[in-house]
């Protein structure tokens, strides 16, 4: 039997502010609990919210990027519910008129994106292990209470844990590049829920669905959904029924564990908020908004391809790491041949920097140096071998790649004189192979590049004694 | 969502069910009296349903006001231990809760 998995994501965001949602408490993370406090997020009786104006900019331009239609019309609702990290019992956010209407980023269907306010930290005392369960009590610490979070809830458009990596590494370089959010996953601006099923392929009803929260590294989500897509598929192959939870995946073990099972419907009585008035964003601010984006990566993606030729995994990964693609531009620019550009940024470069952790720009080789490489192995001035020794010594010797080629003694033996002189001694010392040679065995023209190049340190060109040896061996 | 548009009719399970999201503790004979009081106002309020609203905008506030946004600049916070002063029960730098979820 064959499955096919169905996964929706519920992205938070938390957006780049000075000030929290509602209330002019700094939005700093790291603080000493309960420091960036006041009257309004605490829940004090009369207290009014504001929504904060940079919070419905961060979050417009991400609704931008990710493609989606802003409705001229957007207004707040209460999500009524019981916790501790929620002082006022309920959570303002948007119910039915969010901020960002359906969009598509990827090919996946973005449903909606909308602006709420986060809760506050609460950390477990007393219980052993710090998990809830058997826990003393638990101390609430609400910086964090009403700062401004956007949620981003996807179609249940893919198919696989890689194929959800894929979409969350290009949405988090995306909003990072709005400037909206840092996107930490460890800090925990950004969390992610996914939602996976699994039916029979070629089905058109979809399955039970559970829910798997709070993975902290997109590749523990990748791994959190291939195992709970396993589990399902062998849950259905066994006939026994997929009950609705949610569940807590560890990484550690590759395994499961239900956090909690729905036996009743979340009923969150949303209604509108009298406190705050409708948010209706004017034609002519999206237009500004819109208009003040950088380039995106996928746009990136799509120029780098065109423009230089790029493969799609080059460009996409290039596209990633804006830094290195600034860098990449530069250098294909300098040494006008793209594909080198990218062979270096790709291979020794990336190398370099991940060994040295190193920005690309702060890094000693320049793209001025590393283009004046690139040009001495068009010239065949260097091997290609050679170039990379080149290129080591470079990151700590500011000569320039010409020098020190020379100096290491790589430069490439061209000269048809010398290299001549070279190619007649290998053929002196191999009178058997010369002999075989002639008499039809043409490989051993690869047995005679090799002795030479041996010969000559490594910095004959192959290409030009492959031509003295064919005529000198009379080919 | 559950529609209350004709009948007005609550169950006893309807009462308990917002008994237990208010988290009120409800006894056995405080169920029925509040059945029928939670009907009175539901069918005071039904009242609008025999208006004919049919292109009427669902209102939550009678202000004519939108875009009330406030500039991203800090303010000055209460201090942790005004902040903390009205706490039943503080932890260090931090209120207090009974265990969650027990």
């Amino acid at each position: 039997m064959s499955w096919e998995a169905v996964i929706g994501l519920e992205i938070h965001v938390q957006l780049r502010t000075e000030t929290k949602m509602f209330c002019r408490c700094p939005n700093r993370y790291g603080d000493p609990p309960n420091t960036n406090v006041c009257a309004v997020c605490l829940a004090h009786p009369g207290m009014l919210p504001v929504a904060n104006r940079v919070a419905v900019d961060q979050a417009l331009r991400v609704g931008l990027a990710l493609g989606c239609r802003i409705p001229a019309r957007s207004k707040w609702d209460r999500k009524n519910y019981f916790y501790p990290d929620s002082p006022k019992a309920y959570q303002i956010s948007q119910y039915d008129e969010p901020l960002c209407a359906e969009g598509s980023f990827t090919g996946v269907r973005i449903t909606r994106a909308h602006l709420e306010e986060d809760a506050a930290k609460t950390i477990h005392i007393g219980g052993g292990d710090g998990r809830i369960a058997g826990s003393g009590a638990s101390i609430v610490d609400f910086n964090r209470c009403g700062t401004p979070l956007l949620e981003i809830v996807t179609e249940p458009d893919l198919r696989g844990g890689a194929e959800a990596r894929r979409f969350l590494t290009l949405l988090r370089a995306t909003i990072v590049a709005t400037g909206a959010s840092d996107c930490d996953l460890e800090k925990g601006s950004l969390r992610v829920d996914a939602n996976v099923s699994v039916r029979r392929s070629g089905d058109e009803e979809l399955g039970v669905k559970c829910e798997l929260k709070n993975m902290n590294s997109f590749r523990f989500i990748e791994r959190g959904i291939a195992a709970e897509i396993r589990r399902q598929a062998a849950l259905l192959e066994a006939g026994e029924p997929v009950l609705q939870a949610t569940l807590h995946y560890d990484p550690a073990s590759d395994s499961l564990s239900v956090l909690r099972t729905k036996e009743e419907a979340d009923d969150y009585r949303y209604f509108a908020e009298p406190d705050l008035v409708p948010v209706e964003p004017s034609p002519a601010h999206l237009e500004a908004l819109a208009a003040a984006l950088p380039e995106l990566p996928l746009v990136r993606m799509d120029r780098l391809r065109a423009a230089h030729g790029l493969p799609d995994a080059t460009a996409e990964s290039l596209a990633l790491t804006p830094g290195l693609a600034d860098y990449f531009e530069e250098l294909a620019a300098l040494a006008g041949d793209a594909r080198a550009a990218a062979n270096w940024v790709m291979g020794e470069f990336s190398a370099h920097l991940n060994a040295s952790g190193s920005d690309p720009h702060a890094s000693t080789v320049t793209p001025a140096r590393l283009a004046g490489l690139i040009a001495l192995v068009a010239e065949g001035a260097v091997s290609s071998t050679g170039a990379k020794q080149v290129f080591a010594a470079m990151i700590d010797d500011p000569a320039d790649a010409a020098a020190l080629t020379e100096r290491l003694g790589l430069g490439q033996v061209g000269d048809t004189d010398a290299l001549g002189a070279i190619v007649d001694e290998v053929l002196a010392a191999s009178p058997a192979e010369v002999a075989a040679y002639r008499g039809g065995k043409v490989q051993l023209i690869g047995f005679f590049t090799g002795q030479v190049m041996k010969a000559s340190g490594g910095r004959a060109d192959p290409k030009a004694v492959q031509s003295l040896l064919r005529e000198r061996l009379g080919g | 969502m559950a529609h209350y548009d004709s009948a007005m009719a609550l169950s006893d399970s309807d009462v308990r069910h917002v008994a237990r999201l208010a988290r009120l503790g409800l006894h056995e004979d405080e169920v029925a009296p509040l059945r029928a009081e939670l009907e009175t106002i539901l069918q005071h309020v039904s009242a609008i349903a025999e208006l004919d609203l049919a292109g009427v905008p669902v209102t939550s506030h009678p202000l004519e006001l939108v875009n009330v946004l406030a500039d991203d600049i800090p303010i000055a916070c209460a201090t942790r231990d005004d902040a903390l002063a009205n706490a039943p029960d503080r932890a260090g730098d931090g209120f207090r809760v009974p265990p969650i979820g027990a």
